[in-house]
């Protein structure tokens, strides 16, 4: 497989996409844990498929659509929320449905023969193209520097953002800003993982890394690494065995969890 | 000389429903105020309407004779601490450090040496120093929530609000509390939301009694007619254990409201 990576793009392009997936998940998914926005993230990446449908539709690249969609659907999300209050649980359950349906709709109204959709929605690391890397980068690039620079407040905005408030900074501003991030790294994982396992890729990383720490860097640097273990077994198996990759990584990171409460709840 | 808090006519709605109608009241500057009042009366609401965290309806706020957004870093806020998440992986002395965050977003923000020099002599003084690289799950009830108020004193406030200090604790770490709050009263202004009617007797020096209106503002010594308008039921506010009553047998009452 080495002599591969160093041979082929496509799986050079594969290599970067499961390095760069996995400091997203490592990073955005630890606050998504962390501040219990889980299925708030599923309700947007789901959201995203209708991205991806218009993408089709209008004839360009569905990742764009995925990306203006999941933008907008954060947003939207974050805005109605602050209003309604606690219940946003509904409004997550129909932005997620609303979502689907507008990409199966526009996909109906494609012409010719419908595309073939399965790799957005469960992700196909071999398939991942120099583009995707490119844009996947850049987002990764942009993110890890809006979470180090930003790390002090973004360490107190997860823990108590009323505080934040009554110190006079706008934590709307904060939110708004997260929410945005949480759509960059869903566009960055819907390749590798696709649109319905990416939540499983979000949260086991940081949920097992939370097990062997009590330090919000240190969970995120080990989720980065236990992200890189999944995505490499997924890469491994499906290069080898021709397996559905999106479908061994996320396996391989749940089994990684539970074995790991197993393993800690006994030392405990 | 201005009152450390000053509210003129104030009143709160969640959708229709008033939490809190016209409040006007004056804390003197080292006061010890307790707001008491029942659950789902406004106590919270009050504070964070003095906050600044409630935007009023109606009605003013005023610190220190300032409009609260020129006075935000003289308040020390301490929450209740069943609002936490007590498993979030952050340690003691980070919860502390939050305070020294100042109202600005600044990139690349590092704690400098004397905000961490601040936290400690703070933890120090609440007796926390050696608890400062603990996780915050790993503490007491009474541990946290002194953490808690280390936080809120660490902002180096004039005024320092806390709701329900006394809430999650036992016994014994609430007359800590209390003792606490009382040396630190003795430079600034200290105003409790606080159902702990054991604390009312012993510790403050005024009295707010609120149910969506103030019924009550002033001296310690509440009548029981009082007590009945505002908790809708007689309470008995001799506290178990306490050796003198908490209303003196007095005939004329200061109604401020």
């Amino acid at each position: 497989m080495i002599d591969a990576i160093l041979n082929y793009q496509f799986m050079q392009n594969a290599f970067f996409a499961a390095v760069l997936a996995s400091i997203a998940c490592g990073l955005i998914g630890t606050i998504i844990v962390e501040k219990k926005l889980v299925m708030l993230s599923g309700g947007i990446a789901h959201t995203s498929f209708g991205g991806i449908g218009l993408g089709y539709l209008l004839n360009i690249e569905p990742i764009y659509g995925a990306f203006g969609f999941a933008v907008a659907a954060s947003l939207a999300i974050a805005s109605i929320r602050r209003k309604i209050g606690t219940g946003s649980d509904t409004l997550i359950g129909m932005f997620w449905s609303l979502g689907m349906a507008l990409g199966v709709l526009f996909i109906g109204f494609t012409p010719g023969y419908p595309p073939d959709i399965s790799s957005y929605l469960f992700g196909d690391i071999l398939t991942v193209r120099r583009m995707d890397v490119w844009l996947m980068g850049a987002l990764t690039v942009f993110m890890i520097l809006a979470i180090t620079s930003l790390f002090n407040y973004w360490k107190a905005y997860l823990f108590d953002e009323e505080f934040l408030r009554v110190l006079g900074v706008k934590s709307t501003l904060l939110e708004n800003f997260l929410f945005v991030m949480i759509a960059l790294a869903i566009v960055i994982l819907i390749r590798v993982v696709g649109i319905v396992l990416v939540i499983a890729l979000l949260t086991a990383p940081p949920a097992a890394a939370r097990l062997y720490t009590d330090n919000l860097k240190k969970i995120m640097g080990l989720a980065v690494v236990f992200g890189l273990l999944f995505s490499f077994s997924g890469l491994t198996f499906s290069y080898y065995y021709d397996l559905p990759s999106g479908a061994v990584i996320i396996i391989t990171a749940v089994l990684f969890y539970f074995g790991s409460v197993v393993i800690k709840g006994r030392n405990e | 000389m201005a009152y450390a808090v000053e509210l003129k006519d104030v009143s709160v709605k969640y959708g229709k429903i008033n939490a809190l109608k016209e409040i006007s009241i004056q804390v003197a500057e080292g006061a010890f105020l307790g707001i008491i009042g029942p659950n789902g009366g406004g106590k919270t609401t009050l504070l964070k309407v003095i906050l600044g965290l409630i935007e009023p309806e109606a009605g003013e706020v005023k610190i220190f004779g300032n409009p609260l957004s020129r006075a935000v870093d003289k308040i020390g806020y301490v929450p209740q601490i069943s609002n936490f998440d007590r498993d979030f992986p952050i340690s003691v002395l980070d919860v502390v450090l939050m305070a020294r965050l100042g109202g600005r977003v600044r990139f690349f923000h590092q704690y400098k040496n004397e905000d961490i020099k601040k936290a400690e002599a703070v933890l120090d003084q609440l007796n926390l120093l050696q608890l400062k690289d603990r996780q915050i799950g790993k503490l007491s009830g009474g541990q946290l929530q002194r953490v808690l108020i280390a936080r809120g004193l660490a902002v180096e406030p004039e005024i320092l609000l806390l709701d329900e200090p006394t809430a999650n604790v036992d016994a014994s770490s609430s007359s800590q509390i209390y003792e606490l709050l009382k040396n630190l009263n003795e430079d600034k202004t200290i105003i409790v939301a606080t159902h702990d009617m054991a604390a009312v007797s012993s510790y403050f020096d005024t009295l707010a009694c609120l149910n969506e209106k103030l019924y009550h503002h002033g001296d310690k010594y509440l009548d029981q007619e009082t007590t009945e308008q505002v908790f809708g039921c007689p309470v008995d506010l001799i506290a178990h254990g306490h050796p003198h009553h908490v209303f003196a047998p007095h005939g004329e009452e200061e109604n401020n409201d």
